[in-house]
């Protein structure tokens, strides 16, 4: 471990230091995701046990191996396939290739959306825990006015659909925000119970007739096949959309309106620290109210793009905890847009890299939800990561060496 | 003990903390340890209690060479450390707080045995009249008393030399009194006693030597009956230092802020300012004396609009600003310097750039249709951090690694960036030391001189007499006097701060 101190030190520089945290805590996580692989390979552990220590190792380490070469393969696609995919040319073979890619992009961009709406709450010191509720109103506003809209040519319907989504999440985030603003109800109670009341609403939403298809009882909408948002790789059978690429420009936008503009500005001070906003003569109830704004039409226009371009359909289901594993997200990023949006791909990838890695190995899936949850420990507990790397505790060293020499 | 530091050297990463440095300290006398925020007093401390290990030097206790690897060493040769901010858990009470980390225990379950830990405080207490209720619970002890219990800490744990870190920051002036008491009988006693600071008043009271530390090094060590407080400053700084900032006469012009039978109520809902009025003319400083806690806090927040006055009006040249918001104010040409930097006047996470625009980021040249231009911030962020001598290595700094000085010249050059009508400057140089006392007190000065009127709400009698052309009492919620700076003495105003009119 000494030798490699240097190393890491190195990584501990002034550009690095951020980096280095999320990036350790993911090869923490995989290591740890190994050990527990190797501890639970009944096979391999038989050859232990029968006095072949050798073998366990190699046998072990060798499924580890696999299991995450299937991992890989599975989330960013096999080299094979993309070689047989020049050989033949056909637009068969390069989807085949660009498949497990292509479902990553799909699986990361929600998560992009909703990543940037917690990213965004927290960076104002306002905690929507609320994202779900906000996502599935958003799904259904979208689907609705899908619904109301599908005589309308195409493209009306679509963007008509997709303001609904972000309408409705912006609704439903400016309720908590209002009700803290005005009366100091706090977010984190407001936003968990609004969270039942969408599902709720959902619920009563699907069992209308305008909304149910025609035949069957379960509570689903009709297919939403009138409207399509455009696929970004025009092969076949590729689910990946337009939608993703919308998620990067919100990024930049949420970026720029943070760190490039006033009301940015405003609720970044109001999250610091809020009585010097208040001094500096921001209102602090203007600002809860737009972070909790924002932060709901994000996470409704992830709702949007998911029913419109990846389900099709409404349903109980269509969220899968979004708004929740936003949450890890926005930290694990550091609630920067480019660090929400290189999380959003990692848990992308190992939602979509797992299917295969199950198939492969027949390693359950939950594998990789134990490997998330590493992930958001490691990057929860910094003093930890940086003692298993013997990195040192960046700001206080550098905060002692500024102040001595900034007053010198 | 005799405590001796020797040749101690300590290097950080680009700066030299501490140089050669060599303090000693006989058994029962007080040394004081005298330097600017940045000198090396912490980093020296750092050493004493076993936190940093010297790069070379030695630490003697009664002659015998010592290596501290860690506090509880340090602990264990005796030496108790009294931290400028208080290391207690509010929910504890005196006795637990006194008792926690070597608690004596009773019987097989090795529980906490109270009764016994209970009468060795309250022994210590009586022994060196350390007034402290045992029972109570620390969250309902003001300050003073919560440093007692540090003290006591420190005394129960056997310490035979106390070092006590800026012990007065945050102490009122009755309360350093106290505790000056205090150090005198511990050090009858022969306890040891390091005390750091920057003030020179309080070294120059209570100390038996005083060594001053200047970038590092001991800039010299002398005898408190034969030195001055010119020749401290002098040996602080490094040159020489105006203590009371020369200021020509006032030239009083018209009223720019006007307070009329004003009536404000604090937090807890009580009335805490009772028919304030006062009137503040152009190109005049009007100091407003007063112990903590007599409605200036209140007073200042009414003016700059973060608090609603009950009754009585507040004109700001010539418009009504009873109901006004922050901003309403600050539009009107009112600088406002706060009272608590950290609390109010920063965002410690922010940049010195940030923090620089923190309430004229909506107008030009920052902003214009709510889009920063970078360049222009980036600009007149270098041109304040210049202008006022900010000392950062550079403006995307965040400013709570700032030294307080520098942190608080952010807030000067950012209120001092606008045309300023009316300067409301509260607690201006609460921590500094004299370097930036001087400066802030120069550029608060230049701003009469300029024409602006300028209210200064201050603590320190020092400060009010220095800087006041008239100076206006508070007591218990009242202007209790204005005088006039030829009849502001020290006694007199004094007389006023007690409620003596």
């Amino acid at each position: 471990m000494g030798r490699w101190t240097p190393n890491f030190a190195r990584l501990n520089s002034r550009r690095f230091g951020s980096l280095a945290i999320p990036i350790l805590a993911v090869l923490s996580a995989f290591i740890v995701g190994s050990l527990f692989l190797i501890v639970t390979d009944i096979p391999a552990l038989q050859l232990l046990f029968s006095g072949q220590p050798i073998n366990f190792l190699t046998t072990a380490l060798g499924n580890v191996v696999h299991a995450y070469t299937a991992l890989l393969t599975g989330a960013f696609g096999d080299p094979a396939r993309f070689v047989e995919a020049l050989q033949e040319g056909t637009p068969e073979a390069w989807a085949t290739a660009f498949r497990p890619l292509s479902e990553t992009l799909v699986a990361a961009t929600p998560l992009i959306f909703t990543g940037l709406a917690i990213a965004v709450s927290f960076r104002s010191g306002v905690f929507n825990i609320g994202g779900d509720g906000q996502f599935v109103l958003g799904a259904l506003g979208a689907t609705a006015v899908a619904l109301l809209f599908r005589d309308f040519p195409a493209p009306v319907t679509l963007i008509a659909s997709l303001l609904a989504g972000i309408v409705f999440g912006m609704a439903w985030g400016f309720i908590p925000g209002f009700l803290k603003a005005r009366t100091g109800a706090h977010e984190v109670i407001t936003t968990i119970m609004l969270n039942y009341v969408a599902l709720q609403i959902v619920q009563l939403a699907l069992r209308t007739d305008f909304m149910r298809p025609a035949t069957g009882t379960e509570p689903i909408s009709k297919v939403i096949d009138f409207v399509r948002v455009p696929q970004l790789i025009p092969l076949p059978g590729l689910r990946l959309h337009w939608g993703f690429i919308v998620a990067l420009i919100v990024a930049a936008g949420v970026s720029y309106f943070l760190f490039r503009t006033t009301k940015g500005f405003e609720l970044r001070s109001s999250g610091l620290n809020l009585t010097a906003a208040r001094y500096a003569g921001m209102s602090a109830g203007g600002s809860i109210i737009l972070a909790m704004v924002v932060s709901g039409a994000l996470c409704g226009l992830a709702g949007a793009f998911q029913v419109l371009g990846t389900v099709k359909q409404m349903s109980n289901d269509v969220d899968s905890g979004y708004g929740w594993t936003a949450i890890a997200l926005a930290l694990l990023g550091g609630t920067r847009p480019g660090g929400v949006i290189a999380a959003a791909l990692l848990f992308g990838a190992l939602n979509n890299g797992g299917h295969e890695m199950q198939i492969e190995t027949g390693i359950p899936l939950d594998l990789l939800t134990f490997i998330q949850a590493l992930v958001i420990l490691f990057v929860a507990a910094p003093e930890l990561v940086r003692k298993i790397y013997r990195l040192k505790a960046r700001s206080v060293d550098s905060g002692v060496a500024l102040e001595e020499g900034a007053a010198a | 003990m005799r405590l001796e530091l020797r040749d101690i050297t300590k290097q950080f990463p680009g700066v030299l903390a501490n140089d050669r440095i060599s303090i000693a300290a006989d058994r029962g006398k007080v040394l004081g340890l005298l330097g600017e925020n940045g000198a090396g007093k912490t980093t020296l401390m750092n050493i004493l209690s076993g936190l940093y290990r010297p790069d070379s030097g030695e630490i003697l206790i009664d002659g015998e060479p010592r290596v501290f690897d860690d506090p509880a060493q340090a602990i264990s040769a005796g030496i108790g450390m009294v931290h400028q901010h208080f290391m207690l858990v509010p929910v504890f009470d005196v006795v637990e707080s006194v008792a926690l980390g070597s608690e004596p225990v009773k019987g097989v379950a090795r529980t906490f045995d109270r009764a016994t830990a209970r009468k060795r405080v309250q022994e210590l207490s009586s022994q060196y009249n350390l007034d402290v209720n045992p029972d109570a619970k620390i969250e309902d002890l003001p300050v003073g008393v919560r440093q007692r219990v540090e003290i006591l800490k420190a005394l129960y744990r056997k310490s035979d030399i106390l070092v006590l870190d800026e012990p007065s920051a945050v102490l009122t002036p009755g309360e350093t009194e106290e505790l000056f008491g205090i150090i005198r009988g511990l050090a009858a006693g022969g306890t040891t006693i390091i005390f750091i600071t920057h003030k020179l008043n309080e070294v120059l009271e209570v100390a038996d030597t005083i060594t001053v530390l200047r970038r590092g090094r001991v800039a010299g060590t002398v005898l408190p009956n034969e030195t001055s407080r010119e020749e401290l400053a002098n040996l602080m700084v490094g040159r020489d230092v105006e203590l009371t900032v020369a200021r020509g006469e006032a030239h009083p012009g018209a009223v720019v802020l006007e307070l009329k039978d004003v009536f404000i109520r604090n937090d807890r809902d009580e009335v805490s300012v009772r028919g304030a009025t006062l009137e503040v003319r152009a190109g005049e400083i009007v100091a407003v004396a007063g112990v903590q806690g007599n409605g200036q806090t209140e007073l200042v927040e009414a003016i700059t609009g973060l608090r609603h006055i009950d009754s009585g009006h507040i004109k700001i040249d010539g418009v009504l600003v009873d109901q006004a918001k922050p901003r309403k104010v600050s539009d009107l040409g009112v600088a406002h310097i706060p009272e608590d930097r950290m609390r109010d006047g920063l965002v410690k996470d922010m940049t010195v750039a940030e923090n620089y625009i923190l309430d004229s980021y909506h107008r030009e040249p920052y902003s214009s249709g709510g889009r920063f231009d970078r360049d222009a911030i980036s600009r007149e962020a270098a041109k304040g951090v210049q202008e006022f001598d900010i000392r950062t290595p550079s403006i995307q700094t965040h400013v709570g690694s700032l030294s307080g000085g520098n942190q608080q010249k952010v807030i000067v050059a950012r209120e001092f960036s606008r045309p300023v009508k009316l300067v409301v400057a509260a607690q201006p140089t609460r921590g500094l030391d004299v370097g930036s006392i001087e400066y802030i007190h120069r550029r608060i000065i230049e701003q009469r001189d300029a024409g602006a009127a300028i209210l200064i709400v201050s603590t320190e009698l020092d400060e009010v007499l220095a800087l006041g052309d008239r100076v206006a009492v508070m007591f218990s919620g009242q202007i209790v006097g204005v005088l006039t700076s030829d009849q502001a003495t020290k006694e007199a105003v004094g007389m006023l701060m007690g409620g003596v009119h």
